[in-house]
């Protein structure tokens, strides 16, 4: 599976995403500068965590109308895969990809810990074999997800929920919520489900050495489909 | 050239969580009389010639993000 890493200035994840996807997923990764016009030949699209942009107006902001983005939009449209981890969420939601917004942590502080988090829908891609709750590293300042009542209510209702912060046991507790998002949500997914975003990072779970690898699991859908 | 001032706001109904902080922090410094601190963004720029049409699609494309924040703007000479 031929497999885009956006890279923004400030961008901080990229290789992370990029060395995961190659060496532990099976798939050909490259980077696709956020000046480009067009994706290329690409089968998904990965919009990586980091500082876009020094974080400059919002986090995801500026990134959300580089010049790469209108075609990152039109791939999305089309139904291609889309994933935004950490900033990578945030710029998603910018744009517009995905509902909602994040803000700084409830806590007011950086947050850089483990987290376990239990799969909501079976929609899309992304999440049609997830099942199994995960723990995953979160790694974020601006991490608490919000959206109108109105749309956390459509959100809730049409399955758009990805992944929700929970104990050991499942159980979406105020302590397993590291940064106040609403609802404990920890990642949506648009309406068709072909584009996720999510605060922790997957891509730093894949490998043996690095302790954890439930991160495969989440990214099940890219290992899947080879095509050399 | 005219000068443009825009105040951004978080949305009253959303925790401000830097402004609580704050709020604290004034409290802790002995300025009890003090509560719902509030922490926006002021935005200034020239624009000739001013169109405020142009003004609120800026606001709304980046200045500003509707699903979080209000916003409010002025020309000022």
């Amino acid at each position: 599976m031929r497999v885009a890493v956006i890279q923004f200035p400030g961008s901080n994840c990229d290789r992370d995403a990029l060395l995961s996807l190659r060496d532990d997923l099976g798939c050909d990764s490259f980077y696709v500068w956020h000046a480009e016009k067009s994706l290329g030949d690409v089968d998904a699209v990965w919009v990586p965590g980091g500082f876009s942009y020094g974080d400059y107006l919002r986090c995801g902001a500026i990134a959300a109308n580089a010049a790469i983005m209108s075609d990152v939009r039109r791939f999305a449209d089309e139904g291609g895969p889309v994933i935004g981890v950490c900033n990578g969420f945030q710029v998603l939601c910018e744009s517009g990809l995905l509902p909602g917004a994040l803000l700084l942590n409830e806590a007011e502080r950086f947050v850089c810990r483990e987290v376990w988090l239990k799969p909501e829908t079976r929609t899309g891609p992304w999440m049609a074999n997830q099942s199994d709750l995960v723990e995953l590293p979160v790694a974020h300042g601006e991490g608490r997800y919000i959206c109108e009542a109105n749309a956390l209510q459509q959100l809730e209702e049409n399955g758009q929920v990805a992944f929700r912060y929970v104990d050991a046991a499942g159980s979406p507790t105020q302590a397993a919520n590291p940064n106040g998002s609403v609802n404990n949500i920890a990642g949506v997914i648009n309406s068709a489900g072909n584009v996720l975003g999510m605060m922790p990072h997957p891509e730093r779970a894949t490998r043996a050495v690095l302790s954890r690898t439930d991160g495969r699991k989440v990214l099940e859908f890219l290992s899947g489909v080879r095509t050399g | 050239m005219p000068t443009v001032r825009v105040s951004v706001r978080l949305k009253p109904s959303l925790l401000d969580s830097a402004g609580r902080t704050v709020n604290d922090s004034l409290h802790g410094l002995g300025f009890a009389e003090v509560d719902g601190v509030r922490i926006g963004r002021l935005v200034e720029f020239q624009m000739d010639p001013v169109d405020e049409g142009r003004i609120r699609s800026m606001c709304e494309r980046l200045i500003a993000n509707p699903v979080i924040e209000d916003y409010e703007f002025e020309v000022v000479d």
